[in-house]
């Protein structure tokens, strides 16, 4: 199968902080890879290089088969492919939901306003949020808002997805409708990538799971021998942190 | 351990039920809002005080004993405002030495440039991308060519040493507010940057103007600029300070701006980069609106500092409204005690009610900016 996303042997440090250490990733075409790991291990680092919202300083990263440099022609290429979903939903707060969706396709695509409308509809009715698409960030709930994030992401029609802790700035009672929106994205062969502690949906959803530690890649597998029988002593200390 | 807790429990869905009606009345809105404790009594009967003291003689001389009518003989022995004299110098006082027969075209710039203004502040008004063209470029061009003249098209050429009053304040500061911002945004932006030299361009500069008087400023863009550039060149007398009054107005408004950007969280631009936006349009369309939104009270604040600064190119010889009063109440045709009280009244009505309506229309732009419930 042809691998969508390449990382070899890729360093990265803030200062003199090592935070990914020879890390090394392969991805296919329509994989869910769900990456967990202790705070502060460089999970968000990791994907946040993907799309090079960080700078990796040493090793290849090469996305939809083209390499991230820092030519400023490849960055662009492959964000247009990349879509991503931030912890803080990061909703532009001075447009309305249906003007966050159509911003990049009008801006990056040159698609016209009416068209770009339409394809924004769509996407919001495939949240089940489009009763809302005249309203103002501020003026949804937090579930709601992480929803119109993905929606925005997807009006880019992008080949992966990147989700950098989802759910986590979410009360309990709207983690569910954020994490079914990302279950049916799922299911339609989505490539994904998604940093999260929420152990059900990496089970239901992930075709594998990455465990992280000290911006190390500590284990790879599925999930059901990752949960079942996981090899690693830290993974095995974490998993029995956060499921006891 | 199994103590009764029954009467802290709901039994009932309760119903909505609506908010107590507080208790109306004057005698009540007196007492909280005038009369809460003896602090607030002791300021409100102050207050009520020193309205009582000067009410009575500023009514005496603003109405009462004021002069409305006649000519200056009628304010030689006034003790109340002379408003005549106003009324007489007004078109002086507009004007200043513009030539009679050709004031038509300050009034259509004027009103021209009032109602594009009017055009681009309305929210509710179309095309207002079509009003800003007009405002920033075909304006400013046909007002010149108005106001200057063009023996081409049959228009006197009027020399700048003839301009003055209050269209000479209003167009040093229109231009100073039009022009600091956008050069101001820019260095802000500068001063952000990650190029050093840049970086260090904008600070030295923005460090440098803000380090220095207005008057320096003016100074120097009156005898300064024209060593810099050919003879032929020149900048005319009155273009001079505009550029001084824009290049010091940039200076604040770098800074202010600078707040704003620095206001807003990282997130905002990660996600515009994310969704693949140019820095360019992440610039236009998510970090610029916001930024600026933020520091409106600060920009507006920087606006009214400069109107009120123009009054200082008097001191390179340009003739503002100030300047025109001041040279109205030395007529000595017009002699009276209240003469030199009644310009500077007028003066400050005239600036009074120019900054409150900025401020006005800047907290309406607020309420209108900010969207959704508060946060």
């Amino acid at each position: 199968m042809a691998m969508i996303i390449e990382m070899a042997a890729v360093n990265k440090w803030y200062q003199s902080f090592h935070v990914l250490r020879d890390i090394s990733l392969e991805v296919a075409q329509g994989e869910r890879i769900v990456i967990c790991g202790p705070s502060g291990s460089g999970k968000s680092t990791l994907i946040r290089c993907l799309n090079r919202l960080e700078e990796h300083q040493s090793g290849r990263i090469v996305v939809d088969g083209v390499e991230l440099t820092g030519d400023v022609k490849k960055t662009a290429a492959v964000r247009r492919e990349v879509g991503m979903v931030f912890q803080q939903f990061n909703l532009f707060p001075h447009l309305t939901i249906l003007e966050n969706c159509t911003l990049a396709p009008m801006q990056v695509k040159h698609m016209p306003q009416r068209e770009a409308a339409a394809l924004a509809m769509t996407f919001l009715e495939r949240v089940r949020i489009p009763e809302q698409a005249q309203k103002y960030p501020a003026q949804l709930s937090g579930g709601q808002q992480q929803r119109v994030a993905i929606a925005r992401a997807l009006c880019m029609k992008p080949k992966i997805m990147l989700f950098d802790e989802p759910t986590s700035a979410l009360d309990p009672e709207m983690v569910n409708e954020v994490l079914d929106t990302m279950v049916s994205l799922a299911q339609d062969g989505m490539t994904m990538l998604v940093v999260t502690h929420e152990m059900g949906f990496a089970r239901e959803v992930a075709t594998r799971v990455v465990f992280m530690d000290s911006g190390q890649i500590i284990e790879i597998q599925a999930p059901e021998p990752f949960f079942a029988a996981p090899q690693h002593e830290r993974t095995k200390a974490f998993l029995g942190q956060l499921l006891r | 351990m199994n103590a009764d807790v029954s009467r802290f429990v709901a039994r009932d869905m309760a119903p909505a039920r609506s908010p107590p009606v507080a208790a109306a009345g004057l005698w009540r809105w007196l007492r909280h809002n005038l009369f809460q404790n003896a602090a607030s009594t002791f300021l409100t009967l102050t207050g009520l005080g020193f309205i009582a003291l000067l009410a009575p003689p500023l009514w005496r001389f603003l109405v009462s004993d004021a002069v409305w009518h006649g000519g200056p003989s009628a304010c030689v022995a006034a003790s109340g405002a002379c408003w005549t004299f106003i009324a007489q110098k007004l078109p002086f006082l507009t004007y200043g030495s513009y030539p009679e027969a050709q004031r038509w075209r300050v009034d259509v710039v004027v009103l021209a440039g009032f109602a594009l203004i009017v055009w681009l502040l309305s929210p509710r008004l179309a095309h207002r991308n079509l009003a800003a063209g007009l405002f920033f470029v075909a304006f400013p061009v046909a007002a010149l060519v108005l106001l200057h003249g063009a023996p081409a098209l049959g228009l006197a050429t009027i020399d700048t040493s003839l301009w003055g009053g209050i269209f000479v304040t209003l167009l040093l500061g229109l231009s100073g507010i039009v022009f600091s911002l956008p050069l101001g945004t820019a260095l802000a932006l500068a001063r952000r940057s990650k190029l050093p030299l840049i970086r260090f361009a904008a600070a030295l500069f923005i460090e440098t103007v803000r380090g220095v008087p207005f008057i320096t400023v003016l100074f120097l863009a009156n005898f300064m600029l024209p060593l810099f550039v050919p003879v032929t060149w020149e900048p005319d007398r009155l273009l001079r300070p505009m550029i001084g009054t824009a290049l010091f107005g940039a200076a604040y408004m770098a800074e202010v701006v600078r707040g704003g950007l620095q206001a807003l969280p990282r997130g905002q631009t990660e996600a515009a980069r994310a969704l693949g936006l140019s820095p360019w349009a992440s610039l236009r369309r998510v970090v610029l609106p916001q930024a600026l939104t933020i520091v409106i009270p600060g920009i507006v604040n920087s606006f009214i500092g400069l109107f009120k600064d123009t009054t200082l190119v008097s001191i390179v010889g340009i003739f503002d409204f100030l300047g025109a009063a001041e040279a109205a109440r030395a007529d000595p045709k017009w002699q009276g005690p209240s003469i030199a009280t009644t310009g500077y009244i007028f003066a400050a009505l005239f600036y009074f009610c120019c900054c409150y309506a900025m401020s006005r229309w800047s907290q309406g732009l607020e309420r209108r900016l900010r969207h959704g419930p508060e946060t």
